[in-house]
């Protein structure tokens, strides 16, 4: 394939306290693929996001977004962190905190205003919590508040977009509501990478798939790498005996 | 009143919306440990400004008290990234060290001036109007009005300027990061205002009651809104109502104006705890028995509307057969009946149409698993509520 590459990474390593967490990392993702990180608990699939994002300091290595460093390439990232990231709790709309994605094209100080809040009503709308706008975060769903997670996403209007389990603790609808933004996504021809644990559900959703555990095991086309050889590799127990444990 | 007294008033009040402004975001970031510490250990700063100085309010004082409160997080957080001990931890350590730094540095050094402890953390207001700021023989006011109104004026600026940062970087950091408006800058801004304000309070609540001001309004605050901005004014609100009212109190008993000022503020949380509208601790009270009354008057309609023999709908049997658990069957009856789900003929009961529908509908409901509709259903049906 002569695709264009959205995220290169070259030799990246990060530790916390000496133990290294992601080792020697070599990762090309190609523009316009909805992938999916998979790989054990503690194998350093968050921290590759967060090293990405440049929110965590890596050791050693290289990454570049469509040939630049981060810093320099902020507007073209989206970023979704897991919905327990955040105090729920905290004093503030479904509108609100929407409107944070917003704030990265603003910059420091200046406030968002009569533009951003129509792009956040519109990200709303994308992700079925119009009627929601006004409501306090704590009194939304969990499904509710990972789809005001995604609006944030979309407020950012990014070619690259990054979720770190989307799924996780949202009931089937929303699940296939959020997967199917992300299609639409990718079909938009944006780059969507998703931190996923649903085994079963990966040749149904993705169509490229990065196996990860602490190093790389495989990345590729879910059709041509997503079998027990690599599942084996990744999780280091036979990988039919975890799916029917 | 006389101009002490208003000037005494204003200086608390002033004192009172320094503390809530940082406190808030304090409060919200689960950091309000830290301003124990932090008021604590500027105590070094302090000291040290005031070798070099000899002026207990001079600019440098606050300074150098702004630099140990700074070095306060940063120790701590060091002692946390060793991944040894936790945070808690981490700031009983530090604290207590820089602490008793300063008392040893007083103690040693500061005999014969003045520069006592009590004055460092309990503060004495009443004194405060006695120390004006003369400017070529014109007396522009109490120093300490000056040095915290000009903090205040920074605070305020800060937080006009940075709202939106503050807001981010305090709700979701990693976000924050991600769209380059750096949470660390935000996080050290943030503490260095705290450090500052501290030990501008220094007058007037002293170093270690200050962290009610910061901690009490924001909290109290914290019951009654879920919208930012109405937090941040409310708790100036309570900070700035509770010092005057603690001023009076003290007036009128004759006490210490910090400590009456700390109870006060300690006090007005405690009346919004207790009954603060959804939050407050009657009406969650309120809303479990309602509640409980509710279920139970569901079970009692599904029992009805399960059994069409007329023995399993006897009121007697009702009252046996029934796990009612706190609920007297009679309240339960009585909401039935208000509400006109039931009649009852010869002490049999039956669902109108009315109670038929509604048991139908909240059947259907619970079968596919929507509870949360039902909230929503009691509002259609119900005239009256538990």
């Amino acid at each position: 394939m002569e695709d264009k590459i959205a995220v290169q990474i070259d030799d990246l390593t990060v530790a916390y306290n000496y133990k290294p967490v992601l080792w020697d990392i070599d990762l090309a993702i190609p523009e316009g693929v909805l992938m999916a990180i998979v790989g054990p608990n503690g194998a350093g699939k968050s921290t590759l996001i967060k090293s990405i994002l440049d929110i965590i300091n890596p050791i050693a290595g290289s990454i570049q977004i469509y040939g630049k460093p981060y810093k320099k390439q902020r507007s073209l990232v989206a970023y979704v962190p897991q919905k327990g990231s955040v105090d729920w709790d905290f004093p503030t709309t479904a509108l609100d905190v929407v409107t944070m994605g917003t704030y990265g094209s603003l910059g420091w100080i200046k406030r968002p205003g009569q533009k951003e809040k129509k792009a956040a009503l519109e990200a709303l709308e994308k992700v079925g919590m119009l009627a929601f706008k006004n409501r306090q975060i704590s009194q939304l769903s969990g499904g509710q508040q990972q789809r005001i997670f995604l609006a944030r996403a979309l407020v950012q209007n990014a070619a690259i977009y990054f979720m770190d389990e989307p799924f996780q603790g949202v009931d089937a609808t929303t699940e296939k509501a959020i997967i199917n933004i992300l299609k639409e996504l990718r079909k938009a021809g944006k780059t969507v990478i998703v931190v996923h644990h649903d085994l079963q559900t990966v040749p149904e959703y993705f169509d490229w798939v990065t196996f990860l555990n602490v190093k790389k095991i495989a990345t590729g086309p879910v059709k041509d790498i997503f079998n027990d050889d690599n599942l084996t590799k990744t999780y280091g127990i036979n990988y039919k005996v975890a799916v029917n444990q | 009143m006389s101009n002490a007294q208003i000037e005494i008033q204003l200086i608390a009040s002033l004192v009172a919306i320094a503390c809530a402004i940082p406190g808030t975001f304090l409060v919200l970031r689960k950091m309000a440990l830290i301003t124990d510490a932090i008021s604590h250990s500027i105590l070094p700063g302090i000291v040290i400004g005031f070798f070099i100085t000899h002026d207990l309010s001079s600019p440098l004082l606050i300074v150098m008290a702004a630099a140990s409160g700074v070095l306060t997080v940063v120790l701590v957080e060091f002692i946390q990234k060793t991944g040894l001990v936790k945070e808690d931890t981490a700031i009983g350590l530090v604290f207590p060290a820089l602490f008793s730094i300063g008392i040893i540095l007083i103690a040693q050094n500061a005999n014969d001036v003045h520069l006592d402890i009590d004055a460092v953390l309990l503060g004495e207001l009443a004194f405060a109007p006695f120390d004006r700021l003369m400017i070529q023989g014109t007396d522009l006011g109490p120093k300490s009005l000056w040095i915290i109104g000009v903090i205040l004026v920074i605070t305020l600026g800060l937080l006009i300027a940075f709202f939106k940062e503050l807001k981010i970087s305090t709700f979701d950091a990693g976000l924050a990061s991600a769209l380059g408006l750096s949470p660390v800058v935000v996080h050290y801004g943030l503490m260095t205002v705290s450090s500052i304000t501290t030990v501008g309070a220094f007058d007037a609540v002293g170093a270690i009651l200050v962290i009610a001001l910061m901690i009490a309004p924001a909290a109290t605050a914290y019951l009654l809104t879920n919208n930012l901005k109405k937090m941040l004014l409310l708790a100036v609100l309570f900070g700035v109502c509770s010092a005057i009212a603690g001023y009076w109190l003290a007036h009128g008993l004759d006490t210490s104006i910090s400590g009456s000022m700390t109870s006060v503020l300690g006090l007005v949380f405690l009346l919004v705890y207790l009954f603060a509208p959804n939050r407050g601790f009657f009406s969650v009270l309120y809303r479990q028995k309602q509640q409980r009354i509710e279920v139970s008057l569901l079970t009692f309609l599904l029992h009805l509307g399960n059994h069409h023999e007329e023995e399993e709908r006897h009121v007697k049997h009702l009252n046996e057969h029934i796990n009612w658990q706190k609920v007297r069957s009679k309240s339960v009856l009585d909401l039935a009946l208000k509400n006109n789900m039931i009649t009852i003929e010869k002490d049999i009961v039956s669902l109108t149409d009315k109670g038929k529908k509604f048991t139908t509908e909240a059947i259907d409901y619970i079968v596919t698993n929507k509870n949360s509709e039902i909230e929503n259903m009691k509002d259609r049906f119900f005239l009256f509520r538990g």
